[in-house]
């Protein structure tokens, strides 16, 4: 099979994607999503000149509603399910490296 | 007690009558799901202290003798949020979170007098066609527990099939309902999108997904699809559309006189398993004796539906997931430096190997210099696969197919070769893609293993394949065979 994808588009992508993969994984993924990919290249064969997306099947279209505020009362609730939390609020680590300081 | 032979009628008239109470019924079903689910593996969680307290609630309200619902247990797929009962999606993302609110379909039935018992197992952010992909266990088919239930709704069609529970919801992006239903031998119907609203069901390919019922019988499936189904300002892709009684005209009036029915050629070609086929030819030959036309039709498109819809599905799955960051909720790796490292690290571990490669190709295939290509071109394709069903539907009330190419497969046979395992759901496929309406019902056996076949209606016309699917259960016997628990093997 034709490398449809290579070692480093993989680790670009998993990159975007916020994944990290290790050396094994990335050659995992790699032969996969090749394979997948090659899978993909398969619509080539289906002439698309002038045919229409589809992105959505639902009958309805540009629903409106009134942008009305609605109080759930759920803070506790809510802050319940976060990893971590203090005084009410969600914890998170320093955006720059605790390390660094 | 014996469910496996009880369909809601059977049942709402045993509890009418007083024969048995909702809190009888649902504490046999907790009794016989312990016992059984040591073999099955169909629930994640048990909701027995609530179930009860319900249960008892429902008979002291009065068992409702309108409403074949009331006092019914129900499983629920772990993909549908269920206020204060832990939802996982069968991923250890997810593994503690416990929802603020319910789904709209699981508020829908509540609002019926069901009685939740639990919530059932399923690949990972029902991203599989095999239950495999579930970071938790491994749930076994009901005729053979060797043998994979299906996926990704394996848990909701396992727990019908051996007799847990008369109802499950499952969800279905590509196949989802139907092919556990198909594997497992019961009915599973994935309504039209848009029938049934998606609010509370944690997102997967979002113009793909739809919520449905898996049961025992065609008749119970119409009761709860009717339950269920509605406008709900929470989904704007929710149909204004009236919902019918579903179960109308599900009697001995039922007929499929006069149905013009169209098979498609592709749906019985190469990769359809001999067996499955013959099924599938008798089931034509079945209809035609009723009283139906049943003639060769195609979808020359169909052959690239599973290629357009890894693309699309992918798509959709890697920008829905992007919620998964370790913040607000799920999982938080541990020993991380910074912000950066929560959002990688929480992710890389949280989640699965299918999960991952799904979210790769989406964000492959939406990635600068590769959208034309990938996401775009598969947008249009599926624009000619709605143009072949269209031009099918003008002169045919349904279609009629397999629901797989093949019965169930053996554990651990496909599920680290995922080209194989995607190609499993080439029939189903291009049914979400078009946002039809479609069931699996019983229709053979291949090696003690069950047969679905597949029927397609036109946007909104469930109540069409219900009725071909009730007249052809009632002259069938294939819904009345029950698998030996636990299997031959």
């Amino acid at each position: 099979m034709a490398n449809n994808i290579s070692k480093d588009q993989v680790q670009h992508v998993a990159e975007l994607a916020k994944l990290e993969l290790d050396d094994n994984q990335l050659d995992y993924f790699t032969d996969q999503l090749g394979q997948i990919i090659g899978l993909f290249e398969t619509l080539n064969e289906v002439d698309t000149t002038d045919v229409p997306v589809t992105s959505t099947v639902s009958d309805q279209l540009n629903v409106m509603r009134e942008d009305v505020a609605d109080n759930w009362n759920q803070k506790d609730a809510l802050l319940a399910n976060a990893p971590e939390t203090e005084n009410g609020y969600i914890k998170v680590p320093a955006i720059i490296d605790e390390s660094e300081d | 007690m014996n469910y496996l032979d009880k369909d809601l009628t059977s049942l709402h008239e045993d509890l009418v009558s007083g024969k048995i109470t909702a809190e009888s019924l649902t504490k046999e079903t907790f009794a016989n799901i312990k016992k059984t689910d040591e073999t099955t593996q169909a629930f994640l969680n048990l909701n027995e202290d609530a179930a009860i307290k319900n249960a008892q609630a429902i008979d002291q309200a009065g068992i409702d003798a309108d409403n074949v619902l009331s006092g019914i247990p129900v499983a629920i797929k772990d993909n549908l949020v269920t206020e204060g009962l832990t939802t996982t999606a069968a991923s250890k993302m997810l593994e503690n979170f416990k929802p603020i609110y319910s789904a709209t379909a699981v508020e829908k039935l509540a609002a019926k007098q069901t009685i939740n018992v639990g919530k059932v197992n399923m690949d990972e952010f029902a991203m599989g066609g095999s239950t495999e992909n579930s970071a938790f266990k491994i749930t076994k088919n009901a005729w053979d527990a060797t043998k994979v239930p299906g996926g990704s709704s394996g848990g909701s069609a396992a727990a019908v099939a051996s007799g847990q529970v008369p109802v499950a919801l499952g969800s279905d992006t590509g196949g989802s309902i139907r092919q556990p239903a198909s594997f497992n031998g019961v009915v599973g119907m994935k309504p039209t999108y848009g029938r049934v609203s998606r609010w509370g069901l944690i997102a997967f390919g979002s113009s793909l997904d739809q919520i449905g019922p898996i049961t025992r019988t065609v008749k119970d499936n119409a009761a709860v699809l009717t339950a269920i189904a509605g406008h709900d300002e929470h989904d704007l892709t929710s149909s204004t559309k009236k919902v019918p009684d579903f179960t109308a005209g599900l009697d001995d009036s039922a007929s499929v006189k006069g149905m013009k029915i169209g098979l498609p050629k592709e749906f019985i070609g190469e990769g359809v398993d001999a067996d499955v086929k013959a099924a599938i030819l008798a089931a034509a030959d079945k209809f035609r004796e009723l009283g139906a036309t049943v003639d060769e039709v195609s979808l020359p498109h169909n052959k690239y539906g599973v290629a357009a819809y890894y693309i699309i599905a992918s798509s959709e799955a890697s920008s829905n997931l992007q919620r998964f960051d370790g913040i607000r909720y799920g999982y938080r790796a541990k020993d991380v430096q910074n912000l950066e490292d929560v959002y990688v690290k929480s992710r890389s571990e949280g989640f699965g190997d299918e999960v991952k490669r799904r979210i790769m190709l989406g964000t492959y295939s939406l990635s600068a210099g590769f959208y034309d290509a990938y996401f775009k071109k598969a947008a249009q394709v599926r624009t000619l696969i709605i143009q072949d069903f269209q031009k099918v539907m003008q002169d045919h009330d349904f279609i009629m197919g397999p629901v797989a190419p093949t019965v169930a497969f053996t554990i651990g046979e496909e599920v680290s070769d995922p080209m194989t395992m995607y190609m499993n759901d080439i029939l189903t496929i291009p049914v979400n893609l078009a946002g039809l309406p479609g069931m699996s019902i019983p229709a053979g056996f291949s090696k003690g293993l069950p047969i679905g076949l597949q029927l397609i209606g036109k946007p909104f016309d469930e109540a069409t394949i219900y009725k071909a699917g009730y007249v052809f259960e009632q002259n069938t016997e294939f819904h009345k065979q029950t698998p030996e628990l636990g299997g031959q093997a």
